[in-house]
């Protein structure tokens, strides 16, 4: 069996696919590719593919930020790319993951929500931020949060004119100003790994979920996994997805 | 007058607390070791002696294992013998070669004429797989049918308790109510006779007291 | 509840009268619902966490069952009252995901293996919302496994630190919550100090998580002292 396979090499500190511990797959990035979307990117690390889509549409602003545009982040895990996906509401994975991509954009302030008010207490711009799993071959939530930030990044603002939305005569760029990158660091025995396919997925111990912004300081924290992890590792981990944020962030220029 | 209380000093562990050094004995259930050190894994009263380390759980189901003798209900007639409900998570099977003596054609013949939906057996449990699949068998002496009486289900670790020493407990309790009374292992208890009522009461304060000392003197009283 | 303007700190004083590092009061008692296998309840000032646990027992459907070890099932949900605008009943997304990290920060502690094909079902309900109301949650749900004789590797044991005008601090009332800088839920197992539940919102600098780590054990050990004597206490007097 592979995960068995994936597990020992592991331990002799190498990898299913020859990778070093600290490497993740190739990774293309191909953004604007939905003409119909506000914003859009095509996400690949290794097999695994993620597009997300951005759509933007006039809403009434939550009651506690009146002059703020509104963000929703949401996903699905759709059937066609993998045999474990069903039809159906989200479940708790995706929902999990919608979330967690969510905190890393929400608190990173990548979006100047101020500067989505169209009228103060009425009218603002909502971001909706669509996660589609494409290919499921390990690691969806980076992969996701990436494929996130690149299609924000460049995501163009519709014009209003006599209160309608014309779409695809864009105004102006969305107002997007850091670029947080979001770092799964797995434990596997006491070896850390990162960008797990899904063999290795599969046999990890534990997983920290890491959203590092542009200044190194850190947006969000995710534990998942079914086994515990020590206390020192937090700190482990941590060095490791802020090192390997830095260099994914480059990607993004 | 208000009586003054005794604080009682009970030695009583919780789960992931250090009982003891490991030292060559056997750790049995309720609790586990991690090298050399062993801990508690349930909420209850340790005991060490010098063969075995173990934890006597306060609270939790029956989990069978071979040879436990217990009370079941039957539930379902099946083609080759009948499913039996043990009080446990998981529900055991009473094969037609363990049940009936002799041969039965189990084409020709009903087996619900020998044990139905509802009937109360005591019985014991003959095989128990590292999946808990669960074999009961009636071929076994003092293994019957209950017929009439009620049951009443209490924490399984606290039957020992019940039952007493040699059954000196459960005697007197038989004894002074007229009752026939079986405790199976399983935490079921059946009771026939003319005071059910307080065998019930006698036997629920030893559930709930059974860790304290001076119990038997307690419940001695209770039929004074 | 929204952010509001005021100052959370004035003169080293939270605005409940607590030192940084003070928790709310805890009211621990096990056994309050005495339908279930186990049970508990937990109140970290005003949030009100109550814990129920049924099993093990057989799990249906039975393609759900695994033959070599038991599952937990965990179902975190908020009352409609508990809040300061009604929450409607059922699911939303946030129950969905707290269900889930809640029962992997149990699950962790649980010795699964001994109950294979059977389920362990957890429910929490939170009560009344004052703020950290998953960590309340998780107290209550460890010393409802305990009480069922659940059998577990230790305790787990739950709290949230965060920041707070510039200032770091531990278990977080509803309004700290909301106009918290850092707000950091940490579970661990109460003796074994591994971390089985970790999330965080807001903006830290390694250091500071570092240092807030720090704070989460030291407060996770208090409150598993408290955990351990309300087990215990519960079979002293009849």
């Amino acid at each position: 069996m592979e995960e068995r396979y994936a597990l020992e090499l592991i331990e002799k500190n190498k990898r299913i696919d020859d990778r070093k511990f600290e490497d993740f797959r190739p990774i293309t990035i191909e953004q604007g590719i939905i003409q119909k979307a506000e914003g859009s990117a095509r996400v690949k690390l290794g097999d695994t593919e993620i597009i997300a889509g951005v759509k933007m549409n006039i809403g009434e602003p939550f009651s506690d930020t009146p002059n703020e545009g509104i963000l929703i982040v949401n996903s699905e895990f759709t059937p066609l790319a993998s045999p474990d996906f069903e039809s159906g509401p989200p479940g708790e994975d995706a929902v999990e993951l919608s979330r967690v991509v969510d905190r890393g954009l929400r608190e990173s302030k990548c979006i100047e929500l101020e500067k989505l008010c169209i009228t103060p207490g009425e009218k603002v711009w909502a971001v909706f931020i669509d996660i589609h799993i494409i290919n499921h071959q390990g690691n969806l939530l980076d992969c996701a949060a990436l494929a996130a930030i690149a299609a924000l990044l460049k995501a163009k603002m519709p014009k209003i004119v006599d209160e309608k939305i014309v779409r695809e005569d864009y105004e102006k760029d969305l107002p997007v100003v850091a670029k947080p990158i979001t770092i799964t660091v797995c434990k596997v025995g006491d070896k850390f790994i990162v960008d797990p396919i899904l063999e290795e997925e599969n046999i990890l111990d534990s997983k920290l979920t890491i959203a590092v912004m542009d200044d190194d300081r850190i947006c969000a924290l995710q534990k998942q996994g079914k086994r515990e992890f020590d206390i020192d590792d937090i700190e482990k981990m941590v060095n490791i997805a802020i090192k390997k944020s830095g260099e994914l962030r480059k990607l993004l220029d | 007058m208000t009586e003054a209380v005794k604080e009682e000093k009970v030695d009583v562990v919780v789960p992931g607390e250090f009982i003891s050094e490991k030292a060559g004995r056997k750790v049995g259930q309720g609790a586990y070791y991690e090298g050399e050190k062993v801990f508690a894994e349930v909420l209850g009263i340790p005991r060490i002696n010098e063969n075995e380390i173990f934890v006597i759980p306060l609270s939790g189901v029956y989990v069978p294992d071979v040879d436990d003798k217990v009370i079941g209900c039957i539930k379902a007639v099946e083609i080759s013998g009948w499913s039996v409900d043990i009080n446990s998570p998981y529900l055991a099977f009473l094969p037609l070669s363990e049940g009936v003596a002799g041969f039965v054609d189990s084409h020709k013949d009903d087996l619900s004429r020998f044990f139905d939906v509802g009937d109360m057996i005591f019985c014991k449990i003959s095989k128990c797989t590292k999946s808990k699949t669960i074999q009961v068998s009636m071929r076994v002496i003092g293994a019957k049918k209950l017929y009439d009486g009620i049951t009443i289900k209490v924490t399984p670790s606290k039957i020992p308790r019940i039952i007493g020493k040699n059954g000196s407990m459960i005697s007197l309790i038989k004894q002074k109510t007229v009752c026939d009374i079986i405790a199976g292992q399983n935490g079921v208890i059946w009771i026939r006779g003319e005071d059910k009522a307080k065998a019930i009461e006698a036997i629920l304060k030893i559930e709930r007291e059974s860790h304290r000392i001076g119990l038997t003197e307690r419940i001695e009283g209770m039929f004074v | 509840m929204a952010k509001t303007d005021e100052k959370m700190i004035v003169n080293g004083k939270r605005i409940d009268d607590r030192e940084l590092e003070e928790t709310r009061p805890i009211t621990i008692k096990v056994g309050v619902v005495n339908r279930a296998t186990g049970s508990a309840s937990v109140r970290f000032g005003n949030t009100e966490a109550i814990a129920s646990v049924y099993g093990p027992r057989e799990l249906f459907p039975r393609w759900m069952q695994e033959s070599e070890t038991g599952i937990l099932r965990c179902r975190y949900n908020m009352a409609p009252f508990s809040v300061d605008d009604r929450k409607s009943p059922g699911p939303d997304r946030r129950s969905v995901e707290l269900s889930k990290v809640i029962r992997l920060a149990l699950e962790q502690a649980t010795f699964l293996e001994d109950f294979p094909k059977a389920t362990i079902d957890v429910f929490i309900e939170i009560l009344q919302a004052d703020g950290s109301t998953r960590v309340t949650g998780i107290n209550a749900a460890s010393l409802a496994l305990a009480d069922a004789g659940v059998p577990m590797k230790d305790l787990v044991t739950a709290c949230s630190v965060g920041k707070i005008d510039g200032k770091l601090v531990v278990d977080l009332n509803g309004k700290e919550d909301n106009n918290s800088e850092i707000d950091l839920a940490f579970a661990m197992m109460g003796t074994k100090k591994k971390v089985t539940l970790l999330q965080m919102d807001g903006i830290v600098t390694k250091a500071e998580l570092v240092k807030l780590i720090k704070l989460a054990e030291q407060t996770c050990e208090k409150i598993y002292e408290m955990q351990k004597k309300s087990l215990k206490e519960k079979f002293k007097r009849v």
